[in-house]
């Protein structure tokens, strides 16, 4: 996975989202936890993950595993590419 | 109903209080009571009163006073059994003047003194005043049906229906957010009583009765609340036959009761829904022609609800008017609702009512029935579904056919992506282990409402460091309250947090009055409530049936489909409201980094996103439930601040049809 990626996926988390203090969101924490996200904010991560990197994500791949923490999203996202 | 206001002196040296401050704070209620003004005042203490005539319509002015003119009382509200106290009070060799329920009031609390309250069925808000012994009552009907605030400034004690009336009596009242009712509307969906969004304001709460004598405060007490069985204690003994053939009885006498009690027509709101289509059934019953209703109808048709109105009236042969929303429309009333409801809210769902209210009026109806009370009552609400079957899950937390249950409750999630099971068990399966702690129905909704917070301004988190609204809130909960079915449990936790504080104000009383137009609320009835009360979680919640037992009473009343329908919760467009190319100036006034910066409640940066955001989305149709709270929450904190705060209170003063000054 790389670095920049990674800063992709989170600063679309950052903006997106609205978060306020950038500190406090921990790229291993669950986003649907935090109330970050809710269950229609987990469409406008797929719609940017199929956009900004050009992935399909299948149906059977809407995961938290995959798709739950920034660091999921940006391994899930790797892994499709390669 | 009407408008009250007042100020008493607590203090010795108290200022007394004046005409002209009688009069402006009842010039701010004028909405409330545009027929006729009146204001007592003595040395100490000054009562503002503006009336719209319901009862006894030539001799019911207010303030009104006993037979020796030393109690006084203004009083915004019906008391239903009126007619039977008054018989009482008769018997009891007490004589009146009037044929007004006020001043049944009056002689009830001369022979009953604080008892006389739990006597009354009905909605009020009443302030009391007797000259002799010095003592200020205030008391607010059972569940917080009319509205009631007071504050302390200089020695004095002001009290009011609105917000606005009080500010419009001291003027010199720092009129500042208080930061724990911003906290606790972005975690409740609004305000829970006492507390409100402004600092130094306190809402009577319902059920309560609050006294002072000589300046001092000596009693604040419940003489009601809610209560529900423990164990077998108190808890219906009949069938479920019996059960919907008491609650049809309850029902139409607090029908009756609500069309009877009025000197003036009495029409019925129809939303085509289950509990509105009842109660305009049960009222057209007892005035079979000429009876009036009125509906809300939507250009959005995923809100819209017409087939189902229309079935009702052709069922019913009413009179019958509608108004049709658009997005525009709650966009350019907003401001005028934010104004009237006096406190941020994350729905627009009170505008399309405030719309309706002013059809009633203009049709010439001034008292209303609906069906608000019902989801409270008879446990209605998806939420309490949705409680039910996490609790189920929660036995089993690692079950993959449990949670299959939510699609029964959200048929869309069948449907969408998101259905993908680990997703929608992420999303409803936070906090299971905390299935038999107090506040688990609630959790889901609290903690997305209080993810909001996260836009809030740096300085208004700091103030809130440390505070936790859930755990405040639930340390107050009633000693016996772990030992009731869980589902009352629930329906406390909904009335506590919203009846009085959102349904029956923001899209209640604030909307309805608004417009001149008094609500009147059957499933709010006493003895509905306390028959509703007593029922088997099972008569009310059946496996995940919600109201069965008034679907039963529905059935020779209302059309198949209605009660066949699967609920559909009042919602209207949120967030697109306020979106398209033609929205009014306010928006974007009040979404600048000056006026967010102004208003210290939000980070502007973070507001500037969320709205670029949405504004880049409008077009891709719905947005998520999180965007639009923080959307409406934005704008409707906005308004308040800028029409509430910076603004300058009133300073009209009406002519004063009855003044006594003594």
């Amino acid at each position: 996975m790389s670095a920049e990626l990674k800063d992709k996926v989170r600063s679309f988390i950052i903006s997106n989202f609205y978060v306020s203090d950038p500190s406090t969101l921990d790229d291993g924490m669950s986003l649907l936890d935090a109330g970050i996200v809710d269950s229609t904010g987990v469409l406008e991560i797929i719609a940017f993950i199929e956009s900004e990197f050009g992935v399909a994500v299948a149906d059977a791949e809407m995961l938290p595993e995959n798709l739950d923490a920034v660091n999921n999203i940006a391994a899930y996202v790797t892994r499709k590419k390669t | 109903m009407c408008g009250i206001a007042g100020i008493v002196g607590l203090a010795a040296d108290a200022e007394a209080p004046s005409r002209e401050a009688l009069a402006r704070m009842a010039g701010a209620l004028e909405h409330r009571g545009p027929d006729e003004f009146g204001v007592y005042r003595d040395r100490r203490a000054g009562l503002a009163h503006s009336r719209l005539s319901i009862i006894d319509l030539s001799s019911g002015q207010q303030p009104m006073a006993n037979t020796d003119n030393t109690v006084w009382i203004s009083f915004n509200g019906e008391i239903f059994n009126y007619v039977e106290l008054r018989a009482e009070l008769e018997a009891l060799g007490h004589q009146f003047r009037t044929k007004s329920d006020t001043e049944v009031i009056i002689h009830a609390w001369e022979a009953w003194g604080d008892a006389a309250f739990d006597k009354m069925n009905g909605q009020w808000a009443v302030a009391l005043w007797d000259s002799k012994t010095q003592t200020f009552v205030l008391c607010r009907d059972r569940v917080g049906v009319r509205p009631l605030y007071y504050a302390e400034h200089q020695g004095r004690l002001l009290f009011a229906s609105e917000v606005k009336a009080l500010f419009a009596g001291a003027p010199d009242f720092p009129r500042e957010l208080d930061p724990n009712g911003l906290d606790e509307t972005f975690t409740f969906w609004t305000v829970v009583p006492p507390q409100t969004v402004f600092r130094g304001v306190r809402e009577l709460e319902p059920g309560h009765l609050r006294v002072w004598t000589r300046g001092q405060l000596t009693r604040d007490v419940a003489y009601w609340q809610p209560t529900y069985p423990v164990g077998t204690a108190g808890r219906f003994q009949g069938s479920l036959e019996d059960a919907t053939q008491a609650l049809a009885h309850a029902l139409e006498e607090a029908t009756r009761l609500r069309m009877v009690r009025a000197d003036v027509p009495v029409g019925s709101y129809l939303s085509g829904g289950l509990d509105s289509s009842l109660v305009a059934a049960m009222a057209a019953r007892a005035k079979p022609s000429g009876f009036k209703t009125f509906s809300l109808r939507f250009e959005d048709a995923e809100y819209d609800e017409t087939p189902y109105q229309r079935a009702m009236v052709e069922r019913l042969r009413t009179e019958h008017a509608e108004v049709v929303v658009s997005r525009q429309d709650i966009a350019e009333v907003f401001p005028s609702v934010i104004r009237f409801i006096e406190r941020p809210v994350v729905r627009t769902a009170p505008a399309p009512l405030f719309l309706l209210s002013r059809l009633v009026q203009r049709s010439g109806i001034k008292v209303v029935l609906t069906g608000e009370g019902s989801d409270e009552m008879l446990a209605g609400y998806d939420l309490f579904r949705e409680a039910k079957v996490r609790r189920f899950w929660a036995v089993s937390p690692k079950s993959p056919w449990r949670p299959k249950l939510l699609e029964r409750l959200y048929p869309y999630l069948a449907r969408s992506p998101v259905s993908q099971q680990a997703l929608t068990r992420q999303f409803f399966g936070r906090g299971l282990e905390r299935a038999k702690t107090p506040g688990f129905s609630h959790e889901p909704r609290w903690s997305s409402t209080s993810a909001l917070k996260r836009m809030f301004s740096a300085e208004l988190r700091a103030q809130l460091t440390g505070r936790d609204a859930v755990k405040n809130l639930l340390a107050t909960l009633p000693p016996e309250f772990s030992q009731w079915p869980v589902l009352a449990q629930d329906q406390y936790l909904e009335v506590r947090t919203l009846l009085s504080g959102y349904l029956l104000s923001s899209q209640g009383d604030r909307m309805l009055m608004g417009n001149s137009v008094e609500g009147r609320f059957p499933f709010l009835d006493r003895e509905v409530i306390a028959l509703a009360n007593s029922l088997p979680s099972a008569f009310k919640l059946k496996v995940l049936d919600e109201k069965h037992v008034l679907k039963r009473v529905a059935r020779e009343l209302v059309t198949d489909d209605i009660i066949a329908r699967p609920k559909q919760p009042y919602r209207a467009p949120d967030a697109l409201s306020f979106m398209g190319e033609q929205r009014p100036a306010w928006v974007d006034e009040v979404m600048s980094e000056a006026s967010l910066r102004d208003a210290g409640i939000f980070d502007p940066k973070i507001v500037a996103q969320l709205w670029s955001k949405c504004l880049a989305r409008r077009d891709d149709g719905q947005f998520s439930n999180s965007d639009n709270m923080a959307v409406v929450g934005v704008l409707s904190a906005q308004l308040m601040h800028r029409q509430l705060v910076r603004e300058a209170p009133g300073t009209k003063q009406p002519v004063l049809k009855t003044l006594v000054e003594m």
